[in-house]
């Protein structure tokens, strides 16, 4: 254990990160962020799923700060008296789940077809590689529109609402896919010529073997800097389809669904309905990209 | 519908129609991100200028001097209003639901109608009398002609009584009473009804007629089979002898009326062309007033009132509508459909119905989700309706402490889980009034699984009473209780009893009430009848009343429109200036 985190304290990528205020920030903002989002439970101070609790007369209630707030609601509170700091802690929990699960499966999904693509060639790699074309012409919402759509049709409405996160992830990551191909097929076509390589060829392993315990790690790097810039370009992407409406169900709300739900509010100067999930997202968002910005150029050999 | 909790009422899903290129929405929508990229490959290409023949220019002057003075006397005005929800259909019999009748109104005509002070009005009838008991004789407007250049005769009126009559129409709570329509000659017609009718001339204001000409030719005969999503021509196609006449229907996109040159009657508008446009969203529907891109929204969203009033280039005309909006509960089945009770239907027990009537706090909705535009009542008819009484507004206070007592007493200590369906675009606030229902009912344990959908799921689904407990509201297009009395409350039999009681709400002694109001002509005496009935069905709670609805309509500052308490918007005397 040690011995780990004196490698990582000792590494390039530590001392770069020292080296940038900006980014010590964005990363202690979004660890605040995952934090407040896993431990919500324990730390809210209301649950506002537990209709029990509620009263409808603290319904509007505006932040702590101004004239009429009250102390209990810091944030104040929306339509149904929930408190709106809580509703974000909790709103953050599925934004940040569909967003990280999401660019998990793009990876599973991507990496995989990347590696065969790059590492079998011929006519299956021009087949993925058209495939991942037609894709990259529609943009990511439009594909995640329609993968939305069919499943409520398939599934129904009845039974939707319990698998609607499942359908979202699906859907961003389905949709996100292609990125993850292009990166590591590019990668696997310099590295499958290598000598070592080729050695584990002649030691007789089998391709597949070759291609995930031997290419893919010396591919992994970039992909890992696409991934950090993709989780949040998964949760905005995810935002907007619950701002639509058409993604989770207001039982389970994301930041999307907070932000919708005060949007009806924002003409009558309930401004704080919508706009500290607003906030949130902003936050949230930023500092993930600030991160990977700051991956992808530390990492990058020739910017050093 | 493609998307069932859909904020967005122009989405790339409904609506476009790709066999059918519509023209780009112009209705700008900002929070839209697919506005006006859907069509942009149907926009015409800019023409190359070329410089106009001689002859062109000649003709064209012609054209633009005799034009011009017809222009200015009748200055063309497109009067552009909107609401949450679209229009169900357009074949005048197949569902009565206030939007719905409001746009029919334009483009069909009833015998009589009810003029801008909601009194009776002769519109297809010019005149009736009473030839017996059973018999009333109407004459007919002479050279009145339907939009397609039929002219109308009684065979129209005999054709669409009958056709109101048929298993599938949803009217047929005006039918009530009513045995047959009888030719006697060309404008003459005889309405012959069981016995005494004394709601007979209210009932035939919502009786719409058709060509029987026209609705054979297009096979129509009989009205659309909404609740089993039957499609027919007479439901996006109309042709009435009304004031307007159906330019363009898209379902969910907009509707566009145009005024009709030949109409026999008179109007007070300069109105020559009406569009309809449905905007799901709060936001949105205020932005597009205020914007000026529509000049009337009938149901601003409650919030936005008191700043609407304060934009000086907006009004809002503010009035009671004699709509009450109410829980029904499914008494009628022995298990609910869906609920984790087996075996039982816990809303079969009067307790438990107590119970939830103590616990919801109407006076809190009032107060925030409403912000204080309701009536909170008792009452399952308005103060406008004949045969309210005040002490029809007695209403418990809030107590949960006793209702929780009586839930233990019914056997539910812990309570019980049920789906409340829920339109979310048909009546004032409606999703989030059950959002807070849902709330209130948590504190007596009934955990409440919120089912909110459009308007055109939730009709056909309420409709086939598939469902255990829901949100409903109720106007009186009749202004007599005997309307609400006989469709919501009495026993489901057949016609017009119990028609849209889908609460299966039933007690002999209320039935036997009702039938004497059917053919009561006292009003006196009417009136204790309703009391009576309506005060054993509070005793039963047989439905939770909440409030009567108030209708602030927004509007541009130049626009003038009569507003009713049937919250019904008619062009024909609207200005726009």
């Amino acid at each position: 254990m040690n011995d780990t985190l004196k490698r990582i304290f000792d590494s390039d990528l530590w001392y770069s990160f020292k080296r940038h205020p900006l980014v010590i920030v964005a990363a202690i903002l979004s660890l605040i962020c995952i934090l407040g989002a896993v431990f919500a439970p324990i730390l809210a101070p209301h649950n506002p799923f537990d209709l029990k609790t509620l009263n409808l007369l603290d319904a509007f209630t505006p932040p702590a700060w101004t004239a009429a707030g009250k102390g209990q609601f810091f944030l104040g509170t929306d339509d149904q008296g929930r408190d709106v700091l809580s509703t974000i802690m909790y709103g953050s929990r599925v934004s940040l789940t569909v967003g990280i699960c999401a660019v998990a499966l793009s990876m599973v999904i991507g990496i995989t077809l990347g590696l065969i693509s790059g590492y079998v060639g011929g006519a299956l790699d021009s087949f993925i590689m058209r495939v991942a074309d037609v894709q990259l012409s529609f943009p990511a919402i439009l594909i995640a529109l329609l993968i939305d759509g069919v499943a409520r049709v398939v599934i129904g409405k009845d039974g939707h609402d319990e698998v609607a996160v499942y359908v979202l992830i699906f859907a961003i990551a389905a949709s996100g896919w292609v990125q993850y191909a292009r990166t590591v097929r590019g990668s696997t076509l310099v590295e499958r010529n290598k000598e070592y390589v080729q050695a584990a060829r002649v030691i007789g392993r089998k391709p597949l073997a070759i291609m995930f315990s031997h290419v893919l790690p010396n591919v992994m790097g970039p992909v890992f800097v696409l991934a950090t810039l993709h989780v949040g370009a998964a949760i905005i992407t995810e935002a907007t389809l619950s701002f639509l409406g058409v993604g989770v169900p207001p039982t389970q709300p994301s930041l999307g669904t907070l932000i919708r739900i005060g949007n009806d509010f924002l003409f009558s100067g309930e401004w704080w309905i919508t706009v500290f999930p607003g906030i949130m997202l902003v936050i949230l968002v930023l500092s993930i990209n600030i991160i990977g910005d700051w991956l992808r150029d530390a990492l990058n050999p020739k910017l050093r | 519908m493609f998307f069932n909790r859909t904020s967005f009422s122009i989405s790339p899903f409904n609506g476009f129609n790709p066999s059918k290129p519509s023209k780009p929405s112009k209705l700008f929508n900002p929070f839209n991100p697919f506005h006006r990229t859907i069509h942009a490959d149907l926009a015409p290409a800019p023409q190359p200028f070329r410089a106009p023949s001689r002859l062109a220019c000649m003709v064209a002057a012609a054209i633009i001097a005799t034009s011009l003075p017809l222009a200015s006397i009748t200055e063309a005005k497109t009067f552009r209003w909107a609401s949450q929800g679209d229009v169900l259909t357009m074949d005048p019999h197949a569902q009565n639901e206030g939007l719905n009748n409001a746009i029919s109104d334009h483009v069909y005509e009833p015998l009589l109608n009810r003029g801008k002070t909601m009194a009776i009005e002769p519109c297809l009838a010019l005149s009736w009398t009473q030839i017996n008991p059973t018999t009333t004789r109407f004459k007919l407007r002479d050279k009145v002609t339907f939009h397609d250049g039929t002219p109308f005769t009684a065979d129209d009126v005999v054709f669409s009584i009958t056709r109101a009559g048929e298993k599938t129409s949803n009217f047929g709570a005006y039918m009530q009473g009513i045995k047959e329509a009888k030719k006697v000659d060309n404008l003459t017609v005889d309405i012959i009804t069981n016995g005494p009718a004394p709601t007979l001339l209210d009932q035939l204001t919502e009786i719409r007629v058709m060509s029987r000409a026209w609705a054979t030719k297009y096979n129509v005969t009989r009205p659309q089979d909404f609740k089993n999503k039957e499609e027919t021509f007479a439901a996006r196609n109309a042709n009435g002898t009304g004031a307007f006449i159906l330019r363009a229907r898209e379902p969910d996109v907009k509707t566009v009326l145009v005024a009709n040159s030949n109409w026999w009657g008179k109007r007070d508008s300069n109105v020559t062309e009406v569009v309809y446009t449905p905007i799901k969203q709060d936001a949105t529907r205020i932005s597009a007033l205020i914007s000026g891109e529509i000049d009337l929204v009938l149901d601003p969203p409650v919030q936005d009132v008191g700043s609407l009033k304060a934009n000086p280039a907006l009004k809002v005309v503010e009035g009671n509508e004699n709509r009450t909006i109410f829980l029904a509960m499914d008494q009628g089945r022995n298990e609910l459909q869906y609920s984790n009770v087996k075996g039982k239907n816990p809303f079969k027990d009067v307790r438990v119905r107590q119970a939830m009537l103590l616990t919801v706090d109407i006076n809190a909705i009032q107060k925030t989700v409403m912000r204080g535009l309701s009536l909170p009542t008792m009452s399952m008819i308005a103060p406008q309706v004949r045969g309210y009484s005040k002490d029809l507004e007695k209403r418990p206070a809030v107590d949960t402490a006793k209702a929780k007592k009586l839930m233990a007493d019914a056997g539910y200590p812990n309570g019980f889980e049920v789906t409340l369906d829920c339109p979310n675009n048909r009546y004032i606030n409606d999703e989030r009034i059950c959002t807070a229902i849902a709330g209130m009912l948590s504190k007596i344990d009934i955990k409440i699984k919120l089912n909110s959908m459009p308007r055109v799921t939730y009709f056909p689904k309420i409709q086939n009473i598939d469902s255990s407990f829901h949100l409903y509201g109720w106007g009186v297009p009749t202004f007599d209780s005997l309307y609400t009395l006989q469709s919501v409350i009495r026993t489901k039999t057949s016609g017009g009893d119990g028609e849209q009681n889908y609460s299966g709400y039933s007690n002999p002694k209320v039935d036997a009430l009702i039938d004497q109001l059917k053919t009561e002509a006292d009003l006196a005496k009417r009136a204790t009848i309703t009391r009576e009935a309506l005060l054993i069905h509070q005793a039963d709670v047989g439905h939770i009343p909440l409030h009567h609805q108030i209708i602030p309509w927004a509007m541009r500052k130049n626009v003038t429109v009569v507003h009713r308490a049937d919250n019904r918007v008619f062009a024909k005397w609207a200005m726009v200036n």
